[in-house]
């Protein structure tokens, strides 16, 4: 049998995936053209092509994987006419492929409204990775954006100019309030304001008339006589549905577009299927990738002696716009005298909640969420599956507010086991618990592979994990926070044994207190405990297989297998001399140089066979490893304090430094970083670091368990007006606590998050002694300090260990051949990985 | 996929015992391809896998840690911490790609890696 699918956009994909599953081998030849030049990919998640993610990371499956399942993709290639007596179809390029079963998939096209003018430059549509690569290239020059469409694409389109920088942004909206096919008119207005806040310039009912400038977009004219200046437009005002080729074969097309179907998704022609964005259902498009993944899995067991049907699919959505999370589900709109309306609105943090109660009061019939959705899964389950609500319908929306997470547990409890957890996969509640209690998964990665639950968005993942937690326990199982097959203990019971029975070898450890060989997890956890504890050279006892790759070669793997190359510069200060050697040595090894976010000098594109050569000349000069491959401390970033600036209070780069060189080389759960402002205007910005000290009149402020990164975390305050000396010895206290007591990877803030008591408690601990332990900790932290040596001294003065930085075993004076550069800003990058 | 070996393999003669660090992998050049050889000093066992990382082409799985998953031989990529089979070169953190393996003997205290005659051993290159 032979099955031709035209489209490999997302449900394309789909289709290729479950027709391989579900088929016996050899029983479909499949054949794919795409007119796109790239496999499939994440359309949904188009927007994070900006935010860093490269086309590749979007890819659904790569070339490979479709000729490893014999299916024959021509990409680039669109079809360009069916002949459906003959059953074949012509491709642009010249091929004809014929057909038992034809799949069109063709998906759909941006909707462009008949405006004059849309054909200049700095006018763009929102659908594909070309577009945005050419909206990337225009945006360089453009400072003035605008965006026709305020639904939900035209919302991500939005997002997308704020990402590229074009800051000032109009969103022009045809009807009277935002989004206006999914929530009611208060909602929109509080989505507004947070827009708003955000520095976008929202306009509704706005009726563009013409787009204005010569051959370049200038402006934008509107029907009620105002302008507005742009020099870059996005047209993102809908979806049309790519129904040309099938209009052309004579099958019935509906009058606003679309390929008519029926509940098997079949056209007139028995042959002929269509699904996703181009089908037109019951006199439905679905927009959505969901329902497009149902229509796939419809036609799949239909042409492999199945009878699924497809009965149309529930439009609920919940998705995150510019930061404001914004769901509806149900019914968002009823109104009458059959149902009740129950909203919350705080116009203060920007939070709308709108539930439709049925008039007994018994049933969710719908409702809007903006500004925060947390309970979505929640409300649309007991929406769908009819769950009978409680005596006050109001706490399904307001108990969560700042509520303790077993309420969300409960909550999945009282689902109904066919209650739809993961809507792109469509898993049930019952798949999910028996995935736990009849396949064993006692993990998310298990459950996932188990039953592809949260392999799609991603928004049901929370749920399933309270499912699944929620079951063991059920079950009978202890739930505890064990580190993996290999070591039935949490990290701080291991921090206790591995002290206590003196391990000094991960061998050592897997002998006394674990079993197996070990994994990629407890490796790296075991090997830190280790070096917290005894702070001996990490490469010696056979511990250098046991150490995370990065710290395995004391360096930083970077894109391509080179290394970088960090020298500890502390508090940032730095003599013109070791300047000079710092360039020299990039120069003789050809290395790319950048100042880190820390107050230092990175140097990238190390082969590995270089790297002791390299440090060996670096130590050479007086610097030491920085340790920036470890989880251990980083680097104390210091503003340059009372001895140059007219407002410094104390010298708060002496201070800096001082800190700095005495926790270097300190082994941790996770990175460690510091700051030390000399006044109150905190240029060092302290708080933000693990450890802040920040000079006052009278001595130094102490902050602790702040972070930057992915969630930015303020330190907080944990002593004031301390002396230098007390100072120290509060941040010794705080630090082995912290090192002791601390889960693999959590940095001092999630730490301090999961501590009961909080910060109080933790201040008790270290300033009031309340456990009784401050002088303990203030003797093995010095024991740490005392016994402190460079790694890199180490390796090169050691022959055996220099031996292991080699690539090839069997011709150690070659490097890597497939390393390769490009180059940009007359310095060398990493070559873009496929 | 072909799992039986049974006729026309050739012996590579990778490099010594002593030369691999125990628990393991270094990198073998075997003419313009890279193997990464892997030895489990625990089990007393011997890997070879490609040292290609299928999953953004890098080389680098011989620096990857190893380990097991169920008592199966594995190895994680340093970069992104996919873990493979080493045994059936199977993803097992779940994504669609898989690594070739290569049997592995030891003799005179030289290790050795079998390829298979047939092979087209450029389909490995980037």
């Amino acid at each position: 049998m032979k099955i031709v699918i035209i489209g490999n956009g997302m449900v394309g994909y789909k289709f290729c995936e479950k027709i391989t599953a579900k088929a016996k081998p050899g029983q479909f030849q499949i054949i794919v053209f795409g007119e796109e030049i790239r496999p499939a990919y994440d359309r949904v998640h188009l927007g994070e092509f900006f935010s860093g993610k490269s086309a590749d990371d979007l890819t659904l499956a790569t070339a490979e994987w479709y000729s490893s399942n014999n299916i024959t993709l021509h990409l680039g290639d669109p079809v360009i006419s069916i002949d459906r007596e003959n059953k074949t179809v012509l491709s642009h390029a010249g091929i004809t492929a014929s057909y038992d079963y034809l799949i069109l998939s063709t998906g759909s096209a941006a909707f462009v409204p008949p405006i004059p003018g849309t054909d200049k430059k700095g006018v763009f549509i929102y659908r594909t990775i070309e577009d945005l690569e050419m909206m990337t290239a225009h945006a360089r020059k453009a400072k003035k954006g605008a965006v026709i469409g305020g639904g939900l694409l035209g919302l991500e389109a939005a997002k997308a100019m704020i990402d590229l920088g074009v800051t000032d942004t109009h969103v022009i909206e045809f009807a009277p309030r935002l989004m206006p096919r999914q929530i009611d008119d208060a909602g929109a207005g509080m989505l507004k304001t947070k827009l708003e806040t955000l520095g976008l310039k929202i306009l509704t009912s706005k009726n563009t008339s013409s787009i204005l400038g010569d051959e370049t977009i200038t402006g934008m004219q509107f029907s009620d006589d105002t302008h507005i200046d742009v020099d870059m437009l996005v047209i993102s005002a809908g979806i049309k549905p790519r129904d040309e080729l099938a209009k052309q074969c004579g099958l019935e097309v509906g009058p606003r577009g679309g390929i008519v179907v029926n509940d098997h998704m079949q056209t007139a022609d028995a042959s002929i299927f269509a699904i996703g964005e181009c089908a037109l259902h019951n006199g439905m498009i679905y927009g959505l990738v969901a329902p497009g993944y149902e229509m796939a899995d419809v036609v799949v067991s239909n042409i492999t002696g199945g009878s699924k049907t497809f009965t149309g699919y529930d439009m609920s959505t919940k998705l995150k716009l510019i930061g404001v999370d914004v769901a509806s589900f149900g019914d968002p709109f009823v109104a009458g005298t059959d149902c009740n309306t129950i909203v919350f609105e705080d116009k203060i943090k920007g939070i709308y909640k709108r539930i439709n109660v049925s008039k007994d009061g018994k049933h969710l019939l719908g409702g809007v969420l903006v500004g925060e959705a947390e309970a979505y899964n929640m409300l649309l389950q007991t929406c769908k599956n009819k769950v009978i609500l409680p005596p006050n319908p109001e706490d399904v929306i307001l108990g969560s507010r700042g509520g303790s997470e077993s309420d969300g547990g409960a909550g999945v409890l009282s689902l109904l086991d066919d209650a739809l957890i993961c809507s792109c996969e469509s898993v049930t509640k019952a798949g999910i618990c028996n995935a736990v209690t009849d396949q064993n998964c006692e993990t998310i990665d298990a459950i996932k592979k188990c039953t592809k639950a949260g392999t799609g968005c991603g928004g049901c993942v929370p749920m399933v994990k309270d499912l699944m937690l929620h079951t063991m326990k059920a079950q009978g199982k202890y739930i505890r926070n064990v580190l993996c097959e290999h070591f039935s203990y949490s990290r701080q019971e291991l921090y206790d044994l591995v002290k206590m029975k003196e391990i000094k070898s991960f061998d050592n450890a897997l002998n006394e207190i674990g079993h197996g060989d070990g994994c990629e997890v407890c490796k790296p956890a075991i090997s830190s405990i280790m070096a917290s504890l005894w702070n001996e050279m990490i490469l010696k006892k056979g511990n250098d297989t046991a150490q995370d790759s990065n710290d395995r070669y004391l360096a930083n793997i970077q894109k391509g297998g080179t290394y970088s190359v960090v020298p500890r510069i502390p508090g940032g200060e730095i003599t013109p001399d070791k300047l000079i050697v710092i360039g020299q040595v990039a120069k003789k090894y050809n290395l790319y140089t950048k100042i880190t976010g820390g107050q230092r000098i990175d140097m990238f594109g190390a082969h590995v066979n270089d790297l002791p050569e390299i440090w060996s000349e670096l130590i050479d000069a007086g610097f030491e490893s920085g340790h920036a491959y470890g989880k251990a401390l980083r680097t104390v970033k210091s503003c340059v304090g009372s001895t140059w600036c007219r407002f410094g209070l104390h010298d708060s780069v002496s201070f800096a430094i001082q800190i700095e060189e005495r926790y270097r080389g300190l082994r941790s759960p996770h990175k460690l970083k510091g700051g030390v402002s000399g006044c109150i205007r905190e240029c060092a910005e302290a708080q933000s670091k693990d450890f802040g000290i920040i000079a006052t009149e009278k001595g130094w402020n102490l902050f602790v368990c702040g972070n930057g990164g992915s969630k930015p975390k303020h330190a907080l305050l944990l002593a004031t007006d301390l002396d230098s000396e007390t100072c120290i010895k509060y941040l010794d206290r705080f630090l082995m606590f912290y090192i002791k007591t601390a889960e693999p990877l959590s940095r001092t803030a999630t730490w301090l998050n999961k501590m009961e008591g909080g910060i109080d408690y933790l201040r008790n601990v270290v300033v009031n002694d309340s456990l009784g332990l401050a002088q303990q900790f203030e003797a093995e932290m010095q024991l740490l300090v005392d016994s402190y040596k460079c790694e890199w001294k180490e390796v090169v003065e050691t022959q055996e260990l220099r031996k292991r930085f080699n690539h090839f075993v069997n011709a150690p004076e070659e490097k890597d051949p497939t390393i390769q550069f490009d180059e940009l800003r007359e310095q060398k990058k990493a070559k873009e990985w496929k | 996929m072909n799992n039986t070996i049974t006729q026309n393999i050739t012996w590579f003669k990778a490099c010594r015992t002593q030369d691999v660090p125990a628990n393991g992998g270094v990198c073998v050049k075997y003419k313009d391809d890279q193997i990464a050889l892997f030895h489990f000093t625990r089990r007393d066992e011997w890997y070879a896998s490609q040292n290609m990382c299928p999953h953004r082409m890098q080389m680098a799985l011989s620096r990857g840690m190893i380990g097991t998953q169920q008592g199966e031989p594995k190895v994680a990529c340093p970069f992104h911490k996919k873990t493979f089979s080493l045994v059936t070169g199977e993803c097992l953190s779940g994504d669609e790609c898989s690594i070739k393996t290569y049997p592995v003997k030891v003799e005179h205290d030289y290790v050795y890696v079998g390829i298979t005659a047939d092979e087209n051993m450029e389909d490995m290159m980037v």
